[in-house]
């Protein structure tokens, strides 16, 4: 259950204060996903802090998401080696392909896309990384290739 | 003796109840306590095995960084190990972070018996099977694949093989100085005691022995020593406002948020040589008094993190943080706070709000974070690239230190290389070396053998360096006067196919997302900012005369904009936030006059504003292009020749996409 996992993470960050609110919706982040309202709530009340702050304090950061990721999450760096070597195309292709914005997961769940700053794999730019693990010195093709070897692994395993 | 702080012998009385004040010299060049020939050769031979310099099996490093995974060198590893498996080999397999050279990554190094190691590059999953055959079994070095071969130290007896290149005299390596990254692509990283025998730890012993925080104060402070994350103020004499602040507790903050796009070397530190930074850190808690550290770290580094936090648990182990440390009453606590994404938390303010649980929203100064910082206690908050220079200078002194660099900037600095060049990675070099130098020596110049237009130095907060400045020497100073400046050191080099106006767009659209929100000048200016670059950019097929007059508001306002901003903005990040602009309209004011006044993109880059037209000779009258086109731009009558009406044309590029007869014309 969703409750019981935060109450978990909750559990180990007793007395907690305000310093702890960060690491806390991290945690929460890895278990789930996403922030959840529930979430931003059970929180708030254990920090003693309205939802509205720990709302506030988790969208003023690029790392939290309020709805769930796919089952690939796909980032886009868009970082300046990135932009000098064409990540731009990269984004719009990618953007054609799943047909999803950036912030949004496609209809079966299977990918959602993200824009991120900087991987810091500059030097083999352009770079995205999906699930955690970057693929270096892509083109458009490439990106495609990678895409529908994702389609394929998740028939496989629905198989 | 398995281990390096294991007794050498019953006379030995290192206990870790009790710590010894000369550990680190009793581990490297012991034992002190006792003297014992055996003991000693007992010691020096498990120095040497640990730099490698003396193995039984044959060792082989895989750099397995972020870039070095993104590349492929998971898959190597896993090959590797597979094939020495398979062939019932016996060898090392060890996982070292990166080199530095990233354009030829997955770097492997392979050392056998009494030779030299070598580095090899490019070594896909694919390769490194034959690679291995030919090194391994048959000690033969396929020339194509060497990189280099590492020189042994001094009196080693490593026998170099015959015909293969040195590494340190790679075009790539042979100019630079290697200091903070001395270490990264050669050690494991995993692994506290290579760093030791390699005289880790030894900077930190002598400082907490042999001078007090004021001394050390000093000793940086005369070194020359300046921040590397930016702002470039001179180390020592922060660390003396936190030092000369009475408080029951301090904060020393490690900033390796490393969020300018295009700088790696924060990373590239933590991932292949995590212990230099504990080290540096400790010393820097030392020197201003602080029983308390913070790292903040990227969360997108996920490697970097996983290495810090085991380095920071063999240091707890080898008693080298945590209470009492080597038996001098000074305690450190180090804490790992992952940031959340938010450029602006590389503002020092900034930082300590998120590390407060609060939004990253940077505050007036004074009071500056070396007298009121977090949680209102002083804190000095420095960058990894700083204090990994600390163990040098602790170490060896502030004369040999400030022997390197230019008159106000002294030491050494990593730049991160990237964009369109041969060579990308990260270079550390002199304060003072030639960016021509960089460019072309060290990055091999331009691929593609386009033409060199500029070069991007500082990220977000920096500016753009044309050619005819290329032969200046760089230092803090110098990059300032051409609008540009040191930032944490990402170099972006951009060719011709680059259009300027472009790219500050990009930074401007960057700014003004990672803009906080809290000052006026910065909120609503960079956004006021990117709105007249995308009206110059945009296409002008639908403009009414009012967005045309609003377009030429916004061109004559833009200068002054700018200005604005940079006075008027609360932190650092809006004061910058210009830069790319102004630096582009300083170097580059024709390509602006180009799309403003011609509305023609000259690299070719802004679609919006490129035409296409239809060659009627070439043109078989096929329709496709005239069915593919979005805006219906495209007219013609089967088996005749098609034609582009200019005005309703998006300049998506489409029809040139699926012209099968070359009949589309860009220009």
């Amino acid at each position: 259950m969703i409750t019981t996992e935060i109450d978990e993470i909750l559990q180990r960050h007793p007395n907690a204060g305000r310093s702890s609110l960060i690491p806390i919706l991290q945690e929460v982040q890895e278990a789930q996903g996403y922030v959840s309202k529930d979430a931003v709530v059970q929180i708030g009340r254990h920090l003693d802090l309205p939802a509205a702050k720990v709302y506030g304090v988790a969208t003023f950061y690029n790392q939290f998401r309020f709805a769930p990721p796919g089952k690939f999450h796909v980032q886009v760096c868009r970082g300046t080696a990135c932009h000098v070597k064409g990540s731009a195309g990269l984004l719009e292709a990618i953007q054609q392909i799943l047909k999803i914005k950036p912030g949004e997961t496609t209809r079966d769940g299977l990918f959602s896309l993200e824009i991120v700053a900087c991987i810091g794999a500059c030097g083999l730019a352009p770079v995205i990384s999906v699930n955690g693990e970057c693929y270096a010195k892509l083109t458009v093709e490439a990106v495609k290739g990678i895409i529908d070897e994702y389609r394929e692994k998740a028939t496989n395993d629905q198989a | 003796m398995t281990k390096l702080n294991d007794k050498c012998c019953q006379a030995c009385w290192h206990d870790w109840d009790h710590p010894c004040p000369d550990l680190i010299e009793c581990m490297s060049a012991g034992p002190i306590c006792h003297d014992s020939e055996p003991c000693r050769a007992k010691r020096q031979a498990a120095i040497a095995k640990l730099r490698r310099e003396v193995i039984s099996d044959p060792v082989i490093f895989v750099g397995t960084g972020t870039c070095g995974l993104a590349a492929g060198a998971g898959k190597t590893l896993a090959t590797t190990k597979q094939w020495l498996e398979e062939k019932g080999i016996t060898a090392e397999v060890v996982e070292v972070g990166c080199i530095g050279l990233c354009a030829v990554e997955p770097i492997l190094d392979i050392q056998m018996p009494g030779k030299a190691r070598v580095s090899f590059q490019e070594v896909s999953a694919d390769s490194v099977g034959d690679l291995l055959e030919s090194v391994m079994v048959n000690a033969q070095l396929p020339s194509e694949k060497v990189l280099g071969q590492h020189r042994p130290a001094d009196g080693s007896a490593l026998e170099p093989w015959q015909g293969a290149a040195w590494l340190d005299e790679h075009p790539f390596f042979a100019p630079q100085t290697r200091w903070v990254l001395a270490n990264c692509g050669i050690i494991d990283p995993t692994h506290i005691e290579e760093y030791i025998a390699r005289g880790g730890y030894a900077a930190i012993a002598k400082t907490i022995r042999s001078s007090t925080s004021a001394e050390l104060c000093d000793e940086i402070e005369t070194s020359g020593l300046r921040g590397r994350g930016g702002g470039g103020f001179v180390t020592g004499r922060k660390w003396k406002f936190a030092l000369n602040t009475p408080a029951e507790q301090k904060y020393l903050i490690c900033n390796a948020d490393e969020g300018d796009p295009g700088a790696f070397m924060d990373r590239a530190v933590i991932e292949g040589d995590p212990h230099r930074l504990l080290e540096g850190m400790a010393i820097a808690a030392y020197g201003i008094g602080a029983s308390k550290a913070y790292v903040y770290i990227r969360a997108e580094y996920p490697l970097a993190i996983k290495r810090l936090h085991e380095a920071i648990a063999q240091a707890h182990q080898y008693g080298l943080l945590g209470h009492n440390i080597l038996d001098s009453g000074f305690n450190l606590e180090i804490l790992v706070k992952m940031g959340a994404g938010a450029f602006v938390c590389g503002e020092e303010t900034a930082l300590i709000n998120s590390i407060e649980g609060k939004r990253g929203m940077p505050r007036p100064r004074p009071p500056f974070p070396a007298v009121s910082g977090l949680f209102g206690k002083p804190t000095i908050i420095n960058n990894v690239e700083t204090l990994a220079n600390l163990p040098g200078i602790a170490l060896n002194g502030a004369e040999w230190f400030s022997s390197v660099g230019t008159a106000g900037s002294k030491g050494t600095k990593v730049f991160a290389l990237s964009g369109k060049i041969n060579l990308t990675g990260l270079v550390e070099v002199a304060m003072g070396t030639k960016l021509r130098q960089i460019i072309e020596d060290i990055g091999g110049g331009i691929p593609n053998g386009r033409k060199f237009k500029a070069v991007q130095v500082g990220g977000p907060s920096g500016g753009c360096v044309p050619t005819e400045h290329l032969d200046i020497e760089i230092d803090y100073e110098s990059l300032k006067t051409i609008g540009a400046m040191m930032g944490s050191g990402g170099l972006v080099v951009m060719d011709d196919q680059t259009c300027m106006v472009d790219v500050a767009k990009f930074f401007m659209n960057f700014v003004q997302r990672e803009s906080c929100g809290k000052c006026i000048p910065c909120r609503e200016g960079t956004r006021r900012m990117l709105e007249i670059l995308q009206a110059i950019t945009r296409g002008r097929g639908r403009e009414t005369g009012s967005d045309a007059l609003d377009r030429f508001k916004g061109v004559m306002y833009l200068q002054r904009l700018a200005e604005v901003i940079r006075d008027t903005s609360l932190c650092g990040l809006g004061q910058t936030a210009p830069n790319p602009v102004l630096s582009t309209l300083r170097w580059f004011r024709d390509e602006y006059e180009a799309h403003i006044y011609e509305r023609r993109c000259p690299a070719g880059v802004c679609t919006e504003l490129l035409t296409y037209r239809i060659d009627p000779e070439k043109c078989r009258g096929c329709t496709l292009c005239a069915k593919k086109c979005p805006s219906g731009a495209i007219l013609g009558a089967p088996k005749s020749p098609h034609y582009i009406i200019p005005d309703k044309c998006i300049g998506c590029g489409t029809c040139l996409e699926v012209c099968r007869f070359d009949a589309v014309i860009k220009e």
